[in-house]
């Protein structure tokens, strides 16, 4: 490949060329984005829509009341109302904004931790890396959901809480990979450079490093944004995870299960909204990771 | 051995390859790009053929496509491919993969890139004979270990069991030349199959490469960039540029009487040279030093060097002789053991941590490998800006007007200035790599091994840049290399290193010119000239010698 690159620099060098913005490089990122990368796209899009402007599109308050438990849809109540009276649509946008917020805080609180301490274990190496490492593989031999579950009822199912303890669980996650890919960063020639030359070590980590593990960093956060997303969902259906009267999908299957048996399909529309959620941003995800990572077939 | 019925039914002289208005098609930034534009080649049976020319020329992409093969990303246009009458373009891919490893073979730069790690040598040696049901088992490890004793592999019973690790590389490269010879095809393409060896290793290698294919009577084409090299290898050569033909001549009359201007300055490269100049009194001086990695092994023992000020200093050896460790020790990078490094008179603190902002920007280090050397995600403005911001203080249009006066002083344009590396080529790599270094406003540059990534005319671009830089700032230069050539171009004074110790020092005449000692003797005596006949100059004159073993073995 170098001859073919080499060969059209020189070409290129005779004409006056214009600087390539990030926004002409997105733009033509975006010319050649697969059909299921656009419909992943438009979903997140209508999803984060439907979150920030929740209390315009809700037709009535988050937790509302209105005399009659598992109304039927249509009339009044579009979905119906749950097995408190409350209009099941309303709860539904709610819970976009609760249950996607809460996930996202999570998640870039687990990368913020994560890849620090990833980068720091790569470029220190020795007994710090042997640290963080073993206290990881110790963390991370605990089954994910248990150990949430039991840190929660121990200290109490609060959002902070929630937040806090699965932002360090995932953490791990984000440590191992983020380790792994700034190895191969930190032994290049250019971040010894920035040493000979003085800098300092967040200088070296921001600005030598943190560029180029950026693209598998950000596949990565597509992807544990739906774990993390799953996992509290998982953990509002088992009731230890956002408390009611807050609108969440997790927990509003759990609270109306009893409709499946009449044959009422309200109950799925959250966990279809989850499911729904998670294929979207994995196939841009999917899209990223095959740009970024060279698995493409360039034919 | 069988291979007396094998050869002998040859007959040399008849057509084998036949290429004709060959075109091939990259691609890259959303387009296809013509990389070889009608480039015919007619080789007949026990010919070699010499390709040369810079990178981007096309060698290696012609080279592949004499195979019916096109690199991922590369496609053929148009043109025909006939090998032995057979048309390689429309043939099936499985008519060209039974031909592949067998009767036309492959010889890749890097061997270390190409052994599989996990597998012993002789297992990858003899895997093209069996998958192709050439042989048994058995005959086939036979021959391998025939193949072996002929590129003269030390201990050739035994080093086939050996993994691709446990060897050097000079031996790799011949066990790469023994994997293609295996099935004793019509046919082998050689990618600069010497161009990542030292030049002890090298002579080894390009003397086992014609014996063999002489023995052979194989035709073959022989890339490189490297005239020296092809003038003793190849019958007859084509020079190459920008995927077309500039000229091509048998060997002898191409090397007397080159007709293109092109060909001319390839040629004139090698002529490059400086006068003498009196020595100084020194900047640097490295006392006694020993260091190791790790406790074990000794990289450097008692290395005792003197750099005079606004001179340059050459720090010649193979690999493994310690040169770039020096390097590291001097930066800072490796704390020696013992012994001391004196800078404008006072000691260096040996680590890095205990070195001064001022100190590190009085002592600047240049990377042989541009492309690691360089963030690829930042612009030439941020990589050439930092060090002015750092070492400083500049900032905002004042930092960017210094990184353009830069620009211009390494004689590039300053519109390139929002360029990342990627967008650069090789010889412009290595230049901002030299501007960075320049805008510390250095005392002293250590250039570990800046040219040897590079084509020969860049490489003379960059030499003269060097020194243009030295004449008009002062600079003083400690320059790591293994090419006696650069040496003679630019060099005060010599220190050739073998083993982690200094075996000799002194001004370069001095050191260039006999008597030496004998292992400057061989390491002068393998640089390769434009001369035919040297390589075989070289080996009667080692051959009656006799006792001097080279250090491939």
């Amino acid at each position: 490949m170098t001859t073919v690159e080499d060969h059209q620099l020189r070409t290129e060098d005779a004409l006056p060329k214009a600087r390539r913005t990030r926004l002409s490089l997105i733009r033509r990122a975006l010319r050649s984005a697969p059909l299921s990368a656009w419909f992943g796209m438009i979903v997140i899009a209508a999803y984060v829509i439907v979150a920030i402007f929740a209390p315009w599109l809700a037709p009535y308050g988050e937790a509302q009341i209105f005399p009659e438990p598992y109304a039927p849809w249509g009339g009044q109540f579009v979905l119906g109302t749950d097995q408190l009276g409350r209009d099941m649509l309303t709860r539904l946008i709610y819970g976009a904004r609760n249950t996607i917020g809460i996930a996202l805080v999570t998640t870039l609180l687990s990368f913020a931790v994560g890849m620090s301490l990833g980068l720091l274990a790569a470029i220190y190496r020795g007994w710090i890396d042997q640290l963080l490492s073993r206290a990881v593989d110790v963390l991370m031999s605990i089954p994910l959901l248990i150990f949430a579950l039991m840190l929660l009822s121990t200290f109490g199912s609060s959002v902070f809480n929630l937040i806090v303890i699965i932002a360090i669980l995932d953490s791990t996650r984000v440590f191992r990979l983020s380790r792994a890919v700034a190895m191969n960063v930190v032994v290049m020639d250019f971040v010894e450079a920035a040493r000979l030359r003085g800098e300092r070590l967040g200088w070296i980590m921001r600005r030598e490093i943190l560029p180029n593990v950026m693209p598998p960093m950000i596949a990565e956060f597509g992807l544990r944004f739906c774990f993390v997303f799953l996992t509290i969902s998982a953990l509002s259906f088992l009731g230890v995870g956002i408390q009611p009267p807050t609108a969440d999908w997790g927990s509003m299957v759990r609270e109306n299960a009893t409709l499946i048996t009449y044959g009422d399909i309200t109950p799925l529309l959250p966990a279809a909204a989850i499911a729904l959620l998670t294929v979207a941003v994995n196939f841009v995800v999917d899209w990223f990771l095959h740009r970024t990572s060279g698995l493409k077939d360039e034919h | 051995m069988s291979i007396k019925a094998v050869s002998a039914p040859r007959e040399k002289g008849a057509p084998l390859l036949e290429i004709k208005n060959l075109r091939i098609e990259g691609f890259s930034d959303d387009k296809w790009h013509e990389i070889v534009r009608g480039i015919d080649i007619t080789l007949r049976r026990g010919e070699v053929l010499g390709l040369i020319g810079e990178s981007g020329a096309g060698k290696s992409t012609i080279g592949l496509a004499a195979m019916g093969y096109a690199k991922p990303g590369c496609r053929i246009s148009s043109g025909s491919v006939s090998f032995d009458g057979i048309d390689l373009l429309a043939a099936s891919e499985s008519r060209r993969r039974a031909l592949r490893g067998s009767r036309i073979a492959y010889v890749a730069q890097s061997a270390a890139a190409s052994f599989n790690p996990a597998h012993r040598i002789i297992e990858q040696t003899i895997e093209t004979q069996l998958a192709h049901n050439l042989d048994r088992r058995d005959k086939a490890e036979q021959g391998a270990v025939d193949l072996y004793r002929r590129l003269q592999l030390p201990n050739p019973e035994a080093i086939g069991r050996r993994y691709p690790h446990q060897v050097s590389g000079g031996q790799l490269q011949r066990a790469m030349t023994a994997m293609a010879m295996s099935c004793h095809p019509d046919l082998i393409i050689f990618d600069e199959p010497t161009t990542a060896l030292d030049v002890t290793t090298q002579v080894e290698v390009l003397a086992a490469i014609r014996n063999i294919v002489d023995q052979f009577q194989t035709a073959a084409i022989y890339i490189t960039h490297d005239l020296a090299v092809v003038a003793q290898m190849a019958d007859r050569i084509m020079v190459l540029r920008y995927g077309r033909l500039v000229e091509e001549a048998p060997t002898r009359i191409m090397l007397k009487t080159p007709q293109e201007d092109y060909t001319r300055s390839l040629w004139a490269v090698r002529k490059l040279g400086r006068p003498d100049r009196p020595s100084a009194e020194p900047v640097l001086v490295v006392d006694n030093v020993t260091a190791s990695y790790g406790s074990t092994i000794k990289v450097l023992e008692n290395v005792n060097v003197r750099v005079p000020r606004g001179r340059t200093v050459a720090v010649v050896g193979e690999s493994g002789s310690g040169k770039s460790t020096l390097a590291r020790a001097i930066v800072g990078l490796l704390p020696p053991i013992s012994g001391q490094i004196v800078f404008d008179g006072t000691p260096l603190p040996p680590a890095l941590k205990q070195r001064g902002k001022e100190t590190l920007r009085r002592i600047q280090l240049i990377y042989q490998m541009p492309d690691t050397a360089l963030n690829p995600r930042q612009t030439v403005r941020d990589v050439i800006g930092r060090p002015l911001e750092f070492y400083r203080g500049l900032n905002g249009r004042e930092c960017d007007r210094k990184v353009g006066e830069l620009l211009r002083l390494i004689e590039l344009d300053d519109h390139l200035i929002d360029r990342l590396p990627s967008e650069l080529s090789g010889g412009q790599k290595q230049r901002i790599c030299i501007a960075r270094a320049l805008a510390a406003d250095p005392e002293i540059i250590i250039c570990d091994e800046v040219t040897s990534a590079l084509d020969q005319i860049v490489q003379e671009e960059i030499l003269k840049l060097l020194m243009r830089l030295q004449q008009e700032m002062g600079v003083t230069y400690l320059f790591i290399t293994h090419d006696i050539a650069t040496v003679r171009a630019i060099a005060d004074e010599v220190v050739v290193m073998h083993r982690g110790k200094v075996v000799e020092q002194g001004p370069k005449a001095e050191v260039l010119s006999p008597p030496h000692p004998a292992y400057t003797d061989l390491l002068l005596s393998s640089v390769p000239e434009m001369d035919p006949d040297w390589l075989t100059g070289v080996l009667t004159r080692r051959a009656e010698k006799g006792g001097l073993k080279a250090a491939g073995n």
